[in-house]
């Protein structure tokens, strides 16, 4: 492998604590549990190489080596000699704290279930006495047990709830952990003056059921975001575009992320920018689909400006990097972006909602039951005990658990259709949204143009110039190189520059390239129509490529349009490139040639008409529309900086997700309101039972429990089955359309993270 | 009544040594890879064999 070739990898090396190096690496093709043998022995099996251990959750790899390994790159030529693709990678931060977040979930739930279960042991000992012969000594000895087990426990574990109440209080709010953390305290508080009162029942058990239980909530919550969060880092790293750089005279292969300002890069053609930057030699056509929408391609050359995903089609350019790290925002898109942020109303969640009404009404009714008491003539003592009885029955643990059990159950749901969510409260926003807004390029159209005559072309002839076309990296012969079934390149093909590529295959020329080169009749077509020509022996053929419409995306506009939604495209495409697509899809509300401010307007306006905008888009230039919409959707090849804004990210060559989308959250959204209603209705038959001062512990616990259980079994129904899901996760995958295309390692590893998902959720 | 003198911190005992025995398990990290943890008890890596692995 020549230094060209070998990825620079020293940004994600750490040093380990016993004076090793250490890095991560996301590996691509982890589908069965022998895999995790295969790697680990591959890669300790390299000199100096002292740990190596698989992550068969999270896909990834942790090698430590010392210094013996001279060259962390031969780790990767390792995996890619067993089969796997292997991309360091950093965690995000955001995944980092995550992880320590769910660990200290994990800690509170383990005290908080070993607490509860040893208080309840003592519990049923003191309620099975006190209707036989129990002492009040052993009782008494019993609660303090009790009380000496609960109240650390309950100090650790409720920190999660007392810290996030405590916060809301400050700040003059309330949400659900205010009533939560006011149930507990009260419950122990109470408990500990009955103990010293030596009276005959305690509530330490139902305090600590009642963190136990909505622990489980928290800690399912955490851990299924933490699986999406991997998944999305995952496929972040195998996104993650190289760069050729120049150091002096020599061509280093580096991530974009680590370039800095004022380097000098190579961009070949067939290859994306990988940053913002200038052009200081070479003449080429670049494809800015990804940042404008358009797709007619625009001319460069010295000093001309070009954005990070762009496409190089067919000259060699050599760049100075003007933005670090990779890519900036286009002033423009930036202040649009900020704008459209801050203009955002921040939609009150269903939970929080539910806690405002909520919690007045079981504080108000708790202080009737007091008053009530106090005239009815009880004594101060018993009123008191009558009205904290209420507050710890009322305590919302089904209501806690009513919203985040659905959550978790329906993201999971969505994450094996091939949908990750970036936004907790997404689930909420997909239901509501009334009308869906389209950008054209990259969204309803596959993001890498595709060969659109391929039925008039004599499949032998194709299957030919396919097999040629994958020893050419021009983004025409990628194209090409997709429509093969032979995975195999023929041998001895010669390149010639800036004309094609040809072989000689059994005494016989092929050539494929320009229509000179082929001495073939140019083809015509549209503006947006390339060709390539092949000659075989004296047999021609012209393939026109062309963007196409993703391969469902007909049936799945058709599917939103029979669930009510009101459908438009935007398109920053020019109107001709548009009105066909449009057309082949039935919406006859369509824009084209719209700027980002426009795209904004029109949503806005929208959404002054009372709608709730879905948008679905791609490019740089949708960025600024996505978070101006309701809720936003955003296809895996999207630009980082789009992806980064929507709500929930989609996988795969199909448009399918978007309908799983929304027919999950709106199913979700019913079971979280249905869950509501039960919490309510236990509390209308709980609430009177404790007013009337008839709640035992014993009635508590039971109450409480099933309550939680009942709604947690309810939110299981949002597990909808669909039996398109399996169908349309697998036609991702790379194999069945033909040979592995020599694609870009985007649209690569754009579906082979589909397919380790798809793995997954078969395992 | 005397038994419960050392039978309650018995099972207080119990539950702590579970306790403990899960914090350390969390803490050594054989909670991060649930997934992982079901696939290698099937592999007899650990078996000692002459063979080196692939």
């Amino acid at each position: 492998m020549t230094a060209a070739d070998t990825l620079d990898v020293s940004p994600y090396i750490k040093p380990e604590a016993d004076g090793t190096h250490g890095m991560d690496v996301a590996v691509e093709g982890i589908t069965c549990g022998a895999c995790i043998m295969q790697i680990e022995h591959a890669v300790k099996s390299l000199p100096g190489v002292t740990e190596a251990r698989v992550n068969y959750t999270n896909r990834r790899l942790h090698v430590a080596w010392s210094d013996a390994l001279d060259e962390p790159g031969r780790i990767f030529e390792t995996l890619q000699a067993n089969g796997y693709r292997g991309h360091p990678f950093v965690p995000l931060r955001a995944e980092q704290e995550e992880a320590a977040e769910a660990r200290k979930l994990t800690r509170c739930l383990g005290v908080a279930g070993f607490a509860a279960m040893n208080v309840m042991l003592l519990s049923v000992s003191v309620w099975s006495g006190n209707v036989t012969d129990i002492t009040p000594e052993t009782r008494d000895f019993f609660h303090w047990a009790s009380a000496l087990i609960a109240l650390p426990a309950a100090a650790y574990a409720g920190r999660p709830f007392f810290e996030s109440a405590w916060a809301a209080l400050r700040a003059r709010q309330l949400n659900m952990n205010v009533p939560i953390s006011l149930g507990v305290i009260l419950a122990l508080g109470m408990s500990v003056v009955e103990t010293a009162n030596h009276a005959r029942e305690a509530y330490f058990d139902s305090a600590l059921m009642l963190l136990f239980f909505l622990l489980v909530g928290r800690a399912a919550d955490h851990a299924m975001r933490r699986k999406t969060r991997a998944t999305a880092g995952n496929l972040a790293a195998l996104r993650a575009d190289t760069a050729h750089r120049f150091d002096g005279d020599e061509l280093v292969r580096v991530l974009a992320a680590s370039l800095k300002v004022g380097d000098r890069i190579l961009v070949k053609p067939g290859e994306r920018v990988p940053a913002d930057g200038e052009v200081i030699n070479g003449v080429s056509e670049i494809d800015e689909s990804l940042i404008t929408g358009e797709t007619a391609r625009r001319s460069i050359k010295s000093g001309a400006r070009v954005f990070a995903g762009s496409l190089n089609f067919s000259g060699t350019l050599t760049l100075r990097v003007t933005a670090a790290g990779g890519s900036a925002l286009i002033d423009e898109i930036e202040k649009l972006l900020e704008k459209a942020a801050s203009a955002k109303s921040r939609t009150r969640r269903l939970a929080d909602r539910a806690a405002r009404v909520y919690a007045p009404i079981v504080h108000t009714t708790a202080a009737l039951t007091l008053a009530g008491w106090l005239t009815a003539g009880a004594s101060a003592h018993d009123a008191i005990i009558t009205a904290i009885a209420v507050l710890i029955i009322t305590c919302p643990c089904a209501l806690a658990l009513a919203i985040p059990a659905v959550q978790v159950v329906a993201s999971g749901a969505m994450f094996r259709r091939g949908i990750i969510l970036n936004a907790g409260d997404a689930i909420e926003r997909l239901a509501e949204a009334d009308t869906i807004v389209f950008d054209k390029t990259g969204t309803l159209t596959l993001p890498e143009p595709r060969v659109v005559n391929a039925a008039e072309i004599d499949p032998a002839l194709l299957q030919a110039a396919a097999r040629l076309a994958q020893s050419s990296r021009h983004p025409l012969a990628l194209a090409l190189a997709k429509e093969g079934s032979n995975a195999t390149p023929f041998d001895q093909v010669a390149e010639e520059p800036g004309q094609g590529v040809r072989a000689v295959v059994d005494g016989v020329e092929m050539r494929l390239g320009s229509a000179g080169f082929c001495n073939a009749s140019p083809g015509v077509g549209g503006e947006s129509v390339s060709h390539i020509y092949f000659r075989h022996g004296n047999r021609t053929a012209v393939f026109s490529i062309a963007q196409s419409l993703r391969p469902d995306a007909v049936e799945t506009v058709q599917a939103l349009r029979d669930l009510g939604f009101d459908l438009h495209i935007l398109s920053g495409d020019r109107k001709d490139a548009v009105a066909p697509v449009a057309e082949a899809l039935g919406i006859p509300q369509w824009l084209g040639g719209v700027n980002p401010a426009e795209k904004i307007a029109f949503i806005e306006a929208l959404k002054a008409q009372g709608r709730r905008v879905l948008m679905v888009g791609d490019g740089l230039n949708d960025a600024p529309s996505l978070a101006a919409a309701h809720v936003s959707l955003s296809p895996i090849s999207a630009a980082d900086v789009t992806q980064a804004q929507a709500d929930a990210v989609f996988l795969g060559e199909r448009l399918k997700p978007v309908v799983g989308a929304v027919i999950i959250a709106r199913k979700a959204r019913r079971l979280m309101i249905e869950n509501l209603w039960l919490a309510a209705i236990y509390n209308l038959i709980a609430v009177p039972v404790a007013i009337a001062g008839l709640v035992t512990p014993l009635i508590a616990a039971l109450a409480m429990s099933g309550s939680s259980m009942l709604v947690t079994l309810n939110a299981l129904r949002a597990n909808i089955k669909d039996e398109n899901a399996e169908a349309s996760a697998t036609s991702a995958h790379p194999r069945e359309g033909g040979g592995p295309a020599p694609g870009s390692a985007l649209a690569r590893g754009r579906a082979e993270g589909a397919a380790a998902l798809d793995a997954r959720s078969e395992a | 009544m005397n038994v419960i003198i050392y039978l309650l911190p018995l099972a207080l005992g119990l539950g702590l040594i579970g306790l403990f025995g899960f914090l350390w398990a969390l803490k050594s990290g054989q909670y991060s890879d649930m997934e992982g943890a079901a696939y290698r008890v099937l592999s007899d890596d650990d078996v000692e064999s002459k063979e080196t692995g692939p």
